[in-house]
């Protein structure tokens, strides 16, 4: 029988790759959209594994909606990244700057 | 009418000064002249008129106008005091200062801010009136500083001139000293006193010299102690001093000749620097019980006397010359106060101011006619070119040197006969300084005159044809001047020292009575024979044989460059005073001021504030994994904390 502990440290385990993934990922903004779909699934897996271990239904109709937000959070995220591409005529992080004081 | 001698130069002044912000318009030039012109002539009508019907009744004015300040116990009010003394001075400030103001229609004619110079002349006027007025010390003091700013602005009217400016805050600074003596002075006045009204102060001052007061008759000063009334009069001395150009206190008054030449006349001359010789005079109950001060007074008049004028002797420059000469003459006048012939001086002052003005305003006259040339070694054999300004300064310099039956004569004469017979501290050196003054007196004055009138011309043959005689405008002025250098001193000098002084004064001098019989014939007619002596000797050295100034040159070598370089004084000056305080100065201002109080004030706080926010900024990169760690950073701390905190 798997035991919660191992649910867990899978997955902080996957949280920290994505966590990782943001910071060391100097290239790419589509690899950032990766890592922050891997720490929401890092949090679901969480959620689940709450759920079945304590029985209470609630976490996993939680996990569904942050599934459908991480969706549409994707969606949106890929949207922008396209507009950007077609002004910027790249998506290199290095670049991506004009914010800084 | 005694408002309107005070208070019509003041009208004057202030529309000359609005009409003075248009530029260049000859209509409003006219407008300001012929305005300031009738109003001072008015006054100078006006103050001849009050002079005349009282002279035989020493009748005192008192108009109180309004009071000034009123605290507590301490009133003191805005006034017209008119006394004999006021009279001649209201007599010699309104003539003196019409005349200066017609004259200046001519001399300035080529200037382009007329109205200016007029409305300063006229704010002149009115400062030393509201002076001569006063009741108290406070109005004295206000006209004092109000001379003051005058002569300070007119020194300094070519503002363009960087040397103009220089003069005008050398005059102002020097000045300065002085007025921080007459300051303290009043008030020690008020300390001791509790009033500054002068018939209270005199009436108290009396009771105190008495022992019937109970006023303190000493006090401490920097931790000494002083006899109250000493202490009083030296204070007030010191700004008498200040103003009046004394020796230490003098250098201002050479270099205030880069005002224009009427403003010397008036100004440095006639009026603003016997405001010393004034206020003495007007104190002289009080400085009667200070003997010890009388023969300071005494001591440092008879040595400006000798002092300036040896320096005369060798100034090149026009203007120069006269000026030592009348800080000679105030010299003279104050020691005449220091033997306490205080009717001597005001006589010498009333004539002086008509000689010494005639003779500036000659000055102007043949400076006009040179083409603003002011070196008497490039003048020369000028009588033929312009004869009447010749004739005029003749009757000036004759009346200076105290030719017979001129005014300075009898002035000068009372001056040195009261010298000679009183017998307070310093008065036989003040006699015997009198009399060499009057050698060197008269030498200068025909120097002046010999190289400037007489000889060979040492003009350029470009520059001959363009002399020319003054307009009508400057030599009317001149022509009156010289009436009353001629003629003030026989028609007065009863009056002033002689049979009817008693009846003229009043109560507002004290009088001191010598018999005149016991004056040695030799005594009696040695300031004429020095005199002539004097010109006796400017004839032969440079009309004469003209080599035998340069060869006492050559023999005394270091004698004429000190008397030359003015005893050294400015730099004497430069060296104790104006270098450590420019030092001083550059070291509050770059250490204390620009270190550090910028330093750790505004500069410090401003420069903190840039660095932090450069810092800050720096945080805001603009890359989002950089936000990104933040945050996580940020989630990872709370989440401690509220671990632990619940632990």
């Amino acid at each position: 029988m798997i035991q919660l502990e191992q649910f867990l440290i899978l997955s902080s385990l996957i949280f920290s790759i994505g966590v990782i993934g943001i910071f060391l990922n100097r290239k790419n903004v589509i690899i950032i959209l990766m890592s922050i779909e891997l720490i929401l699934l890092a949090v679901n897996i969480n959620l689940v594994s709450f759920s079945y271990f304590l029985g209470d239904l609630t976490g996993q109709i939680f996990a569904l909606f942050v599934l459908t937000v991480a969706a549409a959070e994707a969606a949106i995220g890929l949207a922008i990244l396209v507009v950007y591409n077609r002004n910027a005529g790249n998506i290199e992080i290095e670049n991506i700057n004009s914010l800084k004081g | 009418m005694y408002y309107a001698i005070v208070f019509l130069p003041l009208i004057g002044f202030f529309i000359a000064g609005l009409l003075s912000f248009s530029h260049n318009n000859s209509k409003v030039d006219k407008a300001a002249q012929i305005i300031t012109v009738s109003f001072i002539s008015l006054a100078a009508l006006m103050s001849a008129f009050a002079f005349i019907i009282h002279i035989n009744d020493h009748s005192i004015i008192h108009i109180k106008l309004f009071d000034w300040i009123a605290v507590g116990s301490f009133i003191v009010s805005w006034s017209i005091y008119v006394d004999p003394v006021t009279r001649i001075m209201l007599i010699v400030i309104c003539s003196v200062s019409a005349l200066v103001h017609i004259y200046s229609i001519g001399y300035m004619s080529h200037d382009n801010s007329k109205p200016r110079f007029m409305a300063y002349l006229s704010l002149f006027t009115f400062a030393m009136l509201a002076l001569v007025t006063a009741d108290n010390f406070l109005q004295l003091f206000f006209g004092w500083e109000g001379v003051g700013l005058a002569s300070y602005l007119l020194i300094g009217f070519w503002y363009k001139k960087s040397t103009a400016n220089a003069a005008s805050i050398k005059a102002f600074v020097v000045n300065r000293v002085g007025d921080f003596g007459l300051a303290l002075g009043i008030f020690a006045i008020f300390y001791l006193f509790g009033t500054l009204d002068y018939q209270e102060v005199f009436y108290k001052a009396e009771a105190l010299a008495a022992g019937t007061s109970n006023i303190s008759s000493s006090i401490f000063f920097f931790g000494y102690e002083i006899g109250s009334l000493n202490l009083i009069c030296f204070l007030l001395f010191i700004g008498a001093m200040g103003k009046s150009a004394q020796i230490f206190l003098h250098t201002w008054l050479p270099d205030a000749m880069e005002g224009p030449t009427p403003v010397s006349a008036l100004i440095h001359a006639a009026t603003m620097v016997t405001a010393g010789v004034f206020l003495i005079v007007r104190c002289s109950p009080m400085y009667d019980l200070a003997p010890d001060i009388l023969s300071l007074i005494t001591f440092v008049g008879a040595t400006t006397a000798i002092f300036a004028a040896s320096i005369g002797l060798v100034q090149n420059d026009i203007k120069r010359i006269i000026a030592y000469s009348t800080c000679s003459q105030l010299g003279y006048m104050f020691f005449a106060v220091g033997v306490g012939a205080y009717g001597a001086a005001m006589f010498h002052l009333f004539t002086h101011a008509f000689f010494k003005a005639l003779l500036f305003l000659g000055a102007g006259s043949v400076i006009h006619a040179v083409n603003d040339e002011q070196d008497i070694r490039k003048m020369g054999g000028l009588s033929s070119y312009i004869p009447f300004t010749h004739m005029l300064m003749l009757i000036g310099t004759i009346s200076l040197m105290g030719f017979p039956f001129t005014a300075g004569y009898y002035s000068k004469d009372a001056i040195i006969e009261s010298a000679y017979l009183a017998s307070s501290g310093f008065s036989s050196y003040a006699f015997i300084i009198g009399l060499l003054g009057v050698l060197m007196t008269s030498f200068y004055s025909w120097r002046l005159m010999f190289l400037t009138f007489n000889g060979t011309s040492r003009i350029e043959e470009k520059d001959i044809s363009r002399i020319h005689e003054s307009p009508n405008v400057m030599l009317i002025p001149l022509i009156i001047l010289a009436i009353g250098a001629l003629f003030s001193g026989y028609f007065f000098k009863d009056y002033f020292i002689g049979s009817n002084s008693e009846l003229f004064w009043g109560n507002s001098i004290a009088l001191h009575h010598h018999d005149e019989h016991h004056i040695p014939f030799l005594i009696y007619y040695a300031p004429m024979l020095l005199g002539f002596l004097g010109l006796f000797l400017a004839w032969y050295m440079y009309l004469k044989n003209k080599s035998i100034p340069g060869k006492i040159v050559k023999l005394n070598g270091p004698l004429y460059q000190f008397l030359l370089n003015k005893w050294y004084f400015d730099e004497l000056y430069e060296f104790i005073f104006v270098r450590p305080a420019k030092a001083i100065g550059h070291f509050l201002w770059k250490v204390f001021d620009g270190r550090i109080i910028d330093g750790f004030g505004p500069d410090g706080i401003a420069k903190v504030v840039l660095d932090l926010s450069i810092r800050a900024k720096r945080i805001q990169s603009g890359y989002i994994y950089h936000y990104a760690f933040a945050i996580l950073i940020g989630v990872s701390l709370f989440i401690t904390y509220f671990i632990y905190r619940n632990l």
